[in-house]
This record gives structure tokens, sequence and C-alpha cells, in this order.
């Protein structure tokens, strides 16, 4: 431990937003340094690896007007943490956890690491409680529960921003409970999104009235702060859901944008690339975030993860959405071809999956039946969209009664069940929908 | 032996500290974070370290312990949960919160629980090293306790005792103890190996009759996300015919745990009726949890598995997943600096994991008994794509290759195993003991089963050309066989009282699909018809 804060102007290169500094003593991993441009401004930085005397620091922010022998970097012997209190509530972040609604800064109550520590496997509660979202594809097929991370995967042009701004109105954590009150709050995060989309969220985040917290790095925001905002938001929801005992739910839109920026700076670093340039470690990196989704034994408060994943090239397989379905307990996938024909939410529930589902369903959650209904939807669209290729070949006329069956079952599924306009469906009503059609089309319902 | 840091880069430490050997254990900075040492060079010896380097500094102190990484080992594993060093992680949250923090350190078996020590031997008796001096039971299972040195017995224990204490000691001073250390990357030694015989039966029908896995044998399971690898690792944790499981969530997810510990204390064993809970050893190192305890995690669970394969029991391995330790392997090769190999994994990825896979089998252990050791890994390719460095390397490596299909799952056909590109390498072996211990049909049903399905396979290609009717009415009976071969013998369901099923409700149900498929065959050669047959079968 230091007892003074320390200045070096021993810088002895600069690549991209990288520094080296030689001849420093006594400097730790992690700590927090600012650096002093010839101009008087400052910015902030981070130690990433240190060598003997020669330390490697990384800027948040552009090297632009930095140089060797008059920028001047002070070691401040602290690793940087996020100030932590209820008054965060209602407010705007940046991505290095400064305010940007033009008010002045909160009290903190308490502070904590922004990567925080990963939850004991012990002290994990399972979670089980269901959250209906209003969408009959996501709580019939694919139900959410309380504690899991479920991301959206979308692809460009697919109303993604739509159905999450949807769920952030809809969402309810059971019928009896009522409405997002006291005990809820949302965190929302920004990665890189254009100016265009952020209006669009403000304007539902608004829309929601209930508590929420921001962090906003946007496109041409720094890309190092992308990589922190994510940190920052899962920091102050872990301490919203296990200090102050709220349902949280972290809403974090494009991890596209910020599996970019992670790739970027690894490159800077000059690591490694692995496949399609992206870090080896990514998926280490994302469990980081993603795994801090949960619920405590024995305490109350959970963290709720929605992830927003862009496929690049409309591919599954890429290494982004690859990776975080690797590591969430399923995901939402979104389809091209259904929201062509003007459905909405575009849901392809085939890829779709909700790992949580077994726990969050049936009697004393949701309904008795849910499960059967499910199942039977399920099987009975797979055929029918199973035979929509046969179709192609050998015609609708060549096709046996059953065949035909089952392939306007899967039309009537997509057109009546999945699509849902504007309309909110409780989990109720959207078993009733699913039986409804299930007897039309004279499948044996339970 | 003491010294101090120079230098840090990710997971890896810098230490300038002379006399270190390789792989000794070191504690490292002021929160003396666990760390072993991985390369020693003229720039000061460098370790991995196990948990998050962040708040390090150089110059802080760092000590060595002079021994390697080891594992505990004695009775009070079953029923336990370790991180991927070794610590007890319900005791390190009652004592730091529902958070793990770096730096914590914890006894593996916990010293003050009282055992019943049965010995062997008395006072003034002659013990040799590895010679039995007496036992412990836990659970239904049977410890034995060797002497790690050679003496005449002064004193001896009888009774209750706890792991602190020793139970005997030796004229001239020395003691023994009734756990052991012993370092988890070296393997346990054994007397004889031999090729496995027995089968492994998993309660999974697709498994046990058409690619049985063996005791002492290793099968892989690749898939991409979503197709089922945990689920069906936790079933065949549930459910496999053998003394011992030890579980190792590598890398995985932490929800998933909870609900397997939560699961396995109330669940019992349909073999013995005891608790899961009471035959397993739990390993969790999640994902956010550090990778290089991640790296080791499959070492401290392989060590215990062969201790308990040392006192002569059956004891099976399930690693999820084995891609997530290559992961790990390769981010530690990333921060040396090391010359990769193919997709960035380090080129010695494939003998590190060819040695690992070689610590399974059947041996005749030191103390005269027959004890297995088997495998079953997941394997997560990325992409699903099973050309990837880690899946290659497995299949050079395993006895048996489960291969999970997206396109099954999609179908919600679980366990998705695919059975036109899986393969047991234990085949013949197994299907020779079914024969013998349950039918001397099984290997002839299950050739019936594999055509049936291969057919099917054909037809539906016709089928999408000339269309359904331009089947013939026996290719017609073919499929519908097939159809339920997959969905009332394939398809078994985790969640539902069928989740487990033995070899010979297993022959059963096959025999009377395929018997029925027969008789119709054999009355349709008659003359009789397809529709009225087929009312018949359903």
């Amino acid at each position: 431990m230091r007892l003074a804060e320390h200045v070096y102007s021993t810088i002895s290169a600069i690549r991209s937003q990288l520094l080296f500094v030689e001849k420093v003593a006594e400097v730790r991993m992690g700590e927090m340094v600012r650096v002093r441009r010839p101009d008087g401004r400052e910015l902030e930085g981070e130690v990433l690896a240190i060598s003997g005397e020669t330390v490697l620091i990384q800027l948040f922010g552009e090297s632009r007007g930095l140089d060797l022998a008059a920028t001047a970097v002070l070691f401040t012997d602290s690793i940087k943490q996020a100030p932590l209190a209820e008054t965060m509530l209602g407010r705007m972040f940046d991505g290095s956890f400064r305010p940007i609604d033009n008010l002045p800064p909160f009290v903190p109550e308490a502070w904590a690491p922004a990567s925080g520590h990963p939850i004991n496997p012990s002290s994990r509660a399972r979670p089980q409680e269901f959250i209906e979202t209003g969408f009959a594809t996501i709580d019939g097929l694919n139900t959410l529960v309380k504690g899991q991370k479920l991301p959206l995967f979308s692809c460009a042009g697919l109303p993604a921003r739509e159905m999450v701004a949807a769920i952030l109105k809809n969402a309810r954590v059971t019928e009896a409970e009522g409405q997002a009150g006291a005990g809820f709050a949302l965190v929302f995060v920004a990665l890189g999104l254009t100016h265009h989309e952020y209006a669009f969220y403000l304007e539902a985040i608004r829309a929601m009235r209930s508590d929420f917290v921001a962090f906003i790095n946007l496109a041409d925001d720094p890309v190092v702060e992308r990589l922190m905002a994510p940190r920052f938001g899962l920091t102050a929801a872990e301490y919203l859901a296990f200090e102050k005992g709220r349902d949280v739910l972290v809403v974090a839109t494009d991890m596209t944008n910020y599996c970019d920026a992670l790739r970027e700076v690894a490159t800077a670093r000059e690591e490694l690339p692995g496949r399609r340039g992206y870090p080896g470690y990514m998926y280490s990196e994302l469990a980081s975030l993603y795994e801090r989704a949960g619920r405590l034994k024995g305490r109350p408060g959970s963290i709720t993860l929605l992830p927003v994943v862009t496929m690049p090239e409309d591919d599954i397989t890429h290494p982004i959405p690859d990776l975080t379905g690797y590591i969430t307990e399923g995901q939402i996938v979104l389809s091209r071809e259904l929201h062509q024909r003007g459905i909405f939410p575009p849901v392809d529930v085939l890829p779709s999956l909700s790992r949580l589902m077994q726990q969050g369903i049936g009697s004393g959650h949701t309904r008795a039946d849910h499960r059967a209904i499910a199942n039977l939807l399920y099987r009975h669209y797979a055929r029918g969209r199973d035979l929509r290729s046969l179709e192609v070949i050998v015609g609708r006329d060549g096709m046996s009664e059953a065949d035909r069956g089952h392939l306007d079952f899967a039309r009537s599924f997509e057109e009546e069940f999945v699509h849902q306009a504007e309309a909110r469906r409780t989990v109720g009503q959207t078993l009733d929908a699913g039986l409804a059609l299930l007897h039309r089309f004279g499948f044996a319902a339970p | 032996m003491e010294g101090k840091i120079t230098g840090i880069a990710g997971p890896t430490v810098t230490l300038a500290m002379p006399g270190l050997k390789m792989y000794d254990r070191v504690l490292v900075g002021a929160a003396r974070l666990f760390g072993e040492v991985i390369r020693l060079g003229p720039e000061g010896a460098v370790a991995q370290v196990y948990e998050s380097t962040r708040g390090l500094g150089v110059g802080e102190p760092a000590i060595s312990l002079g021994k390697p990484l080891t594992a505990r080992l004695g009775p009070g594993l079953l029923g336990a949960i370790y991180d991927g060093l070794q610590r007890p992680l319900p005791e390190v949250a009652a004592a730091t919160g529902p958070f793990v923090l770096p730096g914590s350190q914890w006894p593996a078996l916990d010293a003050e629980r009282a055992w019943t020590f049965v010995p062997l031997k008395q006072p003034g008796d002659k013990v040799a090293v590895d010679e039995v001096y007496g036992s412990i039971e836990e659970d239904g299972i049977r410890h034995l306790l060797f002497a790690d040195q050679a003496g005449v017995i002064a004193t001896m224990a009888r009774g209750p005792i706890t792991l602190a204490q020793p139970v005997a000691a030796l004229t001239g001073g020395a003691t023994l103890v009734a756990a052991q250390d012993w370092p988890i990357r070296t393997p346990r030694p054994w007397r004889r190996k031999f090729s496995p015989t027995t089968p492994l039966v998993t309660g999974q029908r697709v498994i046990d009759f058409l690619f049985p896995l063996a005791r002492g044998g290793t099968a892989i399971l690749p898939g991409g996300f979503g197709t089922g690898k945990t689920v069906l690792e936790q079933a065949i944790a549930k459910f496999a015919e053998v003394d011992v499981v030890v579980y190792v969530g590598c890398g995985e997810r932490g929800n998933e745990m909870a609900e397997m510990l939560e699961e396995f204390a109330t669940l019992t064993d349909p073999w013995t009726g005891r608790t899961l809970r009471r035959r397993t050893v739990m390993v969790a190192n999640t994902s956010n949890m550090p990778v290089a305890a991640r790296e080791a995690s499959i070492y401290t669970a392989v060590t215990m598995a062969e201790y308990y394969r040392d006192q002569g029991y059956h004891v099976l391995l399930l690693a999820d997943s084995i891609s997530r330790w290559a992961e790990a392997l390769r981010e530690i090769s990333a921060a040396l600096e090391e010359m990769p190999g193919e997709e960035g994994y380090p080129t010695y990825l494939a003998s590190r994991l060819a040695s690992f896979f070689a610590r399974a089998g059947v041996v005749e252990t030191l103390g005269g008994k027959i004890g297995s050791l088997s495998m079953i890994l997941s394997v997560s390719p990325p992409g699903g794509d099973l050309t990837e460095p880690t899946t290659q390397a497995c299949l050079r490596a395993a006895g048996a290759f489960l291969m999970l299909d997206t396109a099954l799952a999609h179908r919600r056909h679980f366990p998705a195993i695919n059975w036109f590109q899986s393969y047991s390498l234990y085949d013949q072996a197994m299907a020779g003991y079914f024969g013998k211990e349950i039918d001397p049909a099984w290997a002839a049903l299950k050739r019936q089963a594999q055509t049936l399905l291969q057919r099917e396979e054909k037809l539906r290609e016709v089928a999408e050309i000339v269309g359904a009717e331009g089947l013939q009415d026996l290719d017609h009976l073919v499929m519908h066989t097939a159809a339920r071969l997959r969905q009332e013998f394939l398809c078994q369901n985790s969640f539902a009282a069928e989740a487990f099923s033995t070899p010979a409700l297993t022959l059963k149900k096959a025999a009377m699909l395929l018997t029925q498929h027969t008789v119709a065959e054999e009355r349709l050669s008659r003359g009789e018809f397809l529709t009225d047959l087929l009312r018949e079968m359903v």
C-alpha cells in the first residue's frame, strides 16, 4: 500500500489505446490511472499488465493528442469501483459511471468492484418463479423465470427492439403480485447503439414508469467504455437485487457491439485471435457477464438477464450467438421469414429454447396442463414445418390428408398463436389459444 | 521459501524466487492467491494463478509450499461440493457469504467429523508400505487405509476417530493418518490394467442398446448448444450402475449446477436406494470462476475418482464440458505467449487429453482388488462443428462417440443421440455380455433395429421424390415401425418416470416392437391388408 499518488512521465510508447510506461515502482493489476495530456485535459486508464518496471496501460478513450515527453501518468493506487446507492435509480450514466443527465453525482452508500465476484454455486437458489412477458411464444413455449438469462437472437432489420420494449411494458412476475411495483427495477445497458435506437429505447423506458438505471454507451462513445458499461450495470443490479431485495431485469443491447469492441481492444493489444478474429477468451469474458444473473438462497431479489444479440449474416453458428447460447439458459430466435410475412413477434419456436422452463410451469406456477399443451404444439408444428419442404417437391395435392392437416396447422399456428401484434396475452389466454388450435385441427389435446 | 512478484499478465504471474520446482504450489501477493509454477527461465518463474489477479501488485511477497497441487483423499468426499481446487463450496459460503472471494483457503475434508475406524493390525505388528492397516466405513463405501511408511505399530486407535488425529503411531514416532494428499497431475498407481469387459449401464435405452458403454471405458458426448448435453450427463449421473460418481461442472452454468445440487439431495440411487448425494462427489467450477481453476478441476476430479477406484469400487467420472477445459488451456497458453497450434489451441492439447483419457480403465489395485474408472465427457464444439480441434483430439482417445444432433433436438427428440453417426468400440464385447446375462437375442434384435432405422432413412429420401403414396405396403410398415422405435424406444423423457430403464426392460421394449414388426411383415406377405395390420399394432 502506498501513501501518495505516483506521477510518472516516462511513457516509452503509445499504440492505439495502449501506453507503455517505464520505471514504475509498486503498481497493481487493474489500478486506475489518470493520464494528463499536454493541454491539461485528463483521461482515465487501467493497468493491464506489468513486467518488471514496465507497465502496460489501457486507456479509456482516444489517445489523440498524447505525446511521449509531456504527457504525465498518475497512478491512483485504487482499483476501479462502482459507487452504489438506491438513489441511482432514475439516473443515467455513461460507460464509466459518470452522470449524463445533467444532475449532480449521487452519494454512494457502498462501493463494489465493477467486475464482481462469482456467485458460489452452492449459494445459488434454483430459478423457478414464472415471469409473464405477454408473448405467447415465450410464456407458452419458452417460459422465462426469475434469475434466468435468456438472450434474444435477432438479425439485422428484425424488430428485436420492439419486442424488448413490449416486454418492458408488459412483464409481470405473477398475476397475483400485480404490476411492476416497488420490488422491481430495470437496468438498461446500451452498447454501441445508434442515436435513433437509443431514442426508441428511452421512450420505452420512460413509458414503463418503474424504477430504472441506464448505462449508455452510444456508437460514437469510446470503445473501451463499451466493455465497462455492462459490468457497471451488473454491479448496480447485484446491489439492487441482493442488498435491496429487488427483482432486477437487466436488458443489454446489443451484445454484438460488445463483442466487436472486445475484438478491437484485443487486436490492439496484439493478442492471438481465435475464431473470426475474436479473442480466445471470449467465452470466459461473456460468462463473466451472463453468469451474474441468478438468485441467492435465503435472500430476496433476483437478476434476470435479457441480452440482445444481432446475429451477423443471420448465422446462428457465428461465434457471438454461439458462445452466448453455450452460456445462457436457452435463447429466443427471431426469423426473417416470419417477419417478412408480417408476423409479430417473429419468433421461430423450433430453435428457441428455455432451459429453466420445466421449473417455472405447471400447477402452482402457471397451469397444470402447460407442459402437455406446449409439447403437443411443438410436435405438430415441427411436423408441419418438415412437410413444407416435401410440399415444394410433390405439391400439396400429392400429399396425404393427414399431412395436409399438419401443413395447415403450421400456418395457423404462425398466424394465430405466434402472431399477436400489439395484444398482450396472459399465460391463461396463451394456453387457451394453443388448446383451441389443437382442438380445431382434431389433434388429441390434454 | 520466499520471493516476490516481478510481473503480472492476465492469469500468470512472474516471480523472483530461486529454487522453485516445476508445478510447485505457491501463494502470491498479500491476498495469498493460489498458484502453480508452470515455467522456469532466466526471467524468473512463471506461475498460473487460480484466482483473479486484479489488485495484485509487483513487489508483493510470494511463498512456495514446496510441493505440487494436491487433492486431499479420505473419507468424507462423498456428498461434498468442491470448486476446481477442492475447496468445499458450502463451507466457504457459510464463512464468506454467497460470493466467492479471492484468497480463501479451506481444508477439503472435515477434520472434526467422527468416523468409525476398524483396525486390522495390532500394536507390535509389522506394517509395510502400501499395506492395509485398517478401514473406515463411509455410507456403504469401505475405505481401506494403506500405510505410507513401514515400521512396527506402537499404538493403534479403535472406534471413533477424526481425520485431525493420527490413527496409529509407529515405534520411532512416525504416525499414520486416515487421509492423504496426492498430486493431481500424477495418475495414481495400479498393479495391472485390463480391457473393459462388463457394461456400464446408463439407464438410457439408446445408449445401452445401440451404443453400450463399458466399465473402465471412455465416451464423449459432442453437441452444439441446446442439444441436451447437460441434461443427458446429469441423467447418467443419476442412474448409472456404479458405486461412486464424480461429476465436474467444468466452465458451465451456475443455475444448472444449483438445480443439480438440489435434485441430488432429494433423489435416490435406483440401484441401492441411497440418496444420490451420498454416492456423488461434485466439482463445480462454473464458467465465471477463474479459468486456471477450471483447468485444474478435471485433474482434481479424476484424482478423487481414482482414489475410490483404488478402494475396489466402480467409479464414473462425468465432465461437462471438456471443451471449456481446453479453452482454459488455450487462455493460459496465450498468456504464456506460446506458439499456437490449430485455432489458437496449444499444440499439446491432444497429448494432454490423451493422457487424461488414459487415467480411465479397469485395474487391479495395489491392494489386489478390482476397480474401474469410466469417463463420460461432454464436448461443446463451436457452431456444432465437429471438425474443430477439441472434438478431433477426443475422438482419437475415446472409446465411444455419442453424437448429439441439433436437428433431433429441434424436433424435441431427446436424448438427441444421432443413431447413424454415433459408435461404440465396446459394442461387440458388451453385446456378448448382454446376450449371456439378459437375452441371447440381444445382438440380433439390435441389428434388426439398426437395419429398420437405416431403411427408414432411405425410404424417406424416396418418399420425398415420389411422395408417400409411391411407397409399397412393406415400405409403409418399415416406416411405421421405425417411427415407433424412434418415438417410443430411442426417445426417453429425463423428467418422467421412464427416465431410467434397466437392460432387461430395455430389451423387453425393443423385443415387443420388433416382434410385432416381424409378425406383421409375415402376415403382409400372406396377403393381409396393411391398414388392418397398422390398426392392430397401435
